[in-house]
C-alpha cells in the first residue's frame, strides 16, 4: 500500500477545511471496507486520508425527533440492523443492513460509506430511496440536504462536491401505515454482493414505492400511484404491465461477472413481485395486530 | 501525521504502545510488529475471514482496518483464546470434531465462532452458518466446523 498523510480530525470544521484544501487528493475513511481495498490495489491513491470516526457530529447514533430519524454517518450496519427505532419504522432498511457482507464487514461498514461509495449494488440504497431518505452534507458553505434520489450519479460518483462530506442520513417517519420489504439475489448464500437488490413499500392509500439496484449505473426509484400493485386482488396481467414500466430504467452491464443482463432482468421481475407481495402481507398483518 | 504514528492498544490483555506506519493494517502490525502470527493473511479484500480478530468485542477483518484506527482499542486474537496452557472449549471442540484440516482458516473460524457464542450461547445451525459466513474454508470442513461450534453451545465439550 502506498503511504499517505493520515488525519483524524475531532471537529467537523477541521474535516471540511481539510477536504476544502485537498479536494480530490483526499479520501474520507469511515469503515474502510471499500477504501482500504482500493488503497491496497492502487485504484485510489490519495495524498491524504481523513478518518472521520472521531467527529462528534458524525458519531454512530440513531435518534428520533419531530418525526425524523437521524442516522449518524459512521453508524455501522450491525447497529443499523439491530436498532429498535429503525426496525420499527424502516424494517426493510434493517433487513438490507443485515445482509451486507459478513458479520466482520457489518461491524465496520457504515451506512454513509455504503451510499458514498455509490456502488450500484449497495443494499441500503433501495430502502433509503423507498423511505425518502435525505443526505445531510457539510461543506465550506455550511450544511445542505440532498434527497436520496438526487444523490447517486453512477458507480462511484455522487452529487457531493469534493469539499463536502456526509454527516448524517435523515429519514422521515411515515405518516400513515406503510410496510416494506427488501429482497435480493446473490450467487451464493452468505457473503456475496447482490446481482439484484430491491426494496418495495406499500401504504394504506395504495401507493407503491419501489427501488432497485445492481441492474444499471445507479439505483433507480419508481412509484405506482394507480393502486394496482398494492391491491392484493389485482390480476397478475395488470401488475405485469406496471412492472414493465417500472423496470424500463434497468440497464444491466454486459461486463459484470456476477450475472448476465438477461438473468438480472428476469430476476428483477421475480424479486419485484416477491417484494410487493411481502409488503402487502406485512401491511395486512400490521392491521390485524392493531385490530 | 505522516509515516509513523504512535498508538496504544491492548492485545490479549497486554497493553502496547508502538509506532506504526499509517498505511499498515492492523493485520500487518499484529503479525509483523507483535509477532502474533496466528492471525492469517489471505485474500486481503474482506472475503475470506482468515484475518478475523476481535476489536472492542466485535469481530472485524484486520486486513481492512488500518493499525492507526486501532488506537485506544482492546483487541483479542486467536492467541488470546487459550488460558493457563489449556485450550478453550471451542478450540478443543475443533480438534475433537475434526474441524481442522490444513488449519489455515482455523484462527479466523475460531474468532468468528467465539464472537457468535459470546452473543448467542445457544445458536442453531442457521445462526452458526450466518455467524461464520465471512470465513471460508477451502478444505471444505464446513460441516465439522458447524458441528464443533454447536457441540460447545450444547455443552458437550468441557
Amino acid at each position: 500500500m502506498q503511504t499517505f498523510v493520515y488525519e483524524r480530525p475531532t471537529t467537523l470544521a477541521e474535516a471540511v477545511a481539510l477536504l476544502d484544501t485537498h479536494g480530490s487528493d483526499a479520501r474520507v475513511l469511515a469503515g474502510g471496507t471499500d477504501l482500504v481495498i482500493r488503497l491496497r490495489d492502487g485504484s485510489a491513491r490519495p495524498a491524504i486520508v481523513i478518518d472521520v470516526k472521531r467527529i462528534p457530529e458524525m458519531c454512530p447514533t440513531i435518534r428520533e425527533r419531530d418525526g425524523i430519524v437521524t442516522i449518524g454517518a459512521t453508524t455501522v450496519m450491525t447497529d443499523l440492523a439491530a436498532n429498535e427505532t429503525v426496525r420499527r419504522h424502516f424494517g426493510a432498511l434493517a433487513e438490507a443492513a443485515a445482509v451486507v457482507g459478513s458479520v466482520q464487514i457489518r461491524n465496520r461498514a457504515t451506512v454513509a460509506g455504503n451510499i458514498c461509495n455509490a456502488s450500484p449494488a449497495a443494499d441500503t440504497a433501495p430502502p433509503l430511496l423507498v423511505y425518502g431518505a435525505v443526505v445531510v452534507a457539510a461543506g465550506p458553505g455550511g450544511t445542505r440536504r440532498i434527497p436520496m434520489d438526487d444523490f447517486f450519479v453512477r458507480s462511484g460518483v455522487t452529487t457531493l462536491a469534493p469539499s463536502e462530506l456526509v454527516v448524517a442520513i435523515e429519514i422521515p417517519v411515515p405518516v400513515g401505515r406503510t410496510r416494506a420489504a427488501h429482497v435480493r439475489r446473490t450467487r451464493r448464500r452468505g457473503h456475496d454482493l447482490a446481482s439484484v437488490t430491491l426494496c418495495c413499500s406499500v401504504d394504506e392509500k395504495g401507493l407503491t414505492r419501489l427501488a432497485y439496484g445492481s441492474v444499471g449505473p445507479r439505483p433507480v426509484l419508481v412509484t405506482d400511484e394507480s393502486g394496482v400493485l398494492a391491491d392484493p386482488a389485482a390480476p397478475d396481467e395488470a401488475k405485469a404491465a406496471i412492472f414493465e414500466r417500472m423496470f424500463a430504467g434497468a440497464s444491466p452491464s454486459k461486463r459484470s461477472m456476477r450475472a448476465g443482463p438477461e438473468y438480472r432482468l428476469a430476476m428483477l421481475r421475480v424479486l419485484g413481485s416477491r417484494a410487493v407481495r411481502a409488503a402487502i402481507e406485512r401491511l395486512a398483518e400490521s392491521r390485524q395486530v392493531e385490530a | 501525521m505522516e509515516d509513523g504514528l504512535s498508538i496504544q492498544f491492548t492485545v490479549n490483555g497486554r497493553s502496547h504502545t508502538l509506532k506504526v506506519a499509517v498505511h499498515h493494517t492492523l493485520l500487518d502490525v499484529l503479525r509483523d510488529d507483535l509477532g502474533l502470527t496466528g492471525t492469517k493473511e489471505c485474500c486481503l479484500v474482506g472475503e475470506c475471514g482468515a484475518c478475523t480478530v476481535m476489536v472492542n468485542g466485535r469481530i472485524v477483518d484486520s486486513c481492512l482496518m488500518l493499525a492507526v484506527e486501532a488506537d485506544g482499542t482492546e483487541i483479542r486474537t486467536v492467541e488470546g483464546l487459550a488460558s493457563d496452557r489449556r485450550l478453550s472449549p471451542l478450540q478443543q471442540a475443533f480438534l475433537d470434531r475434526g474441524a481442522v484440516q490444513c488449519g489455515f482458516c482455523t484462527p479466523g473460524q475460531l474468532m468468528a465462532a467465539h464472537a457468535l457464542l459470546s452473543a448467542n450461547s445457544h445458536p442453531n445451525l442457521g445462526d452458526v452458518q450466518e455467524g461464520l459466513a465471512g470465513n471460508l474454508c477451502r478444505c471444505g470442513c464446513y460441516l465439522q466446523i458447524a458441528d464443533a461450534v454447536l457441540s460447545v453451545a450444547e455443552g458437550e465439550v468441557r
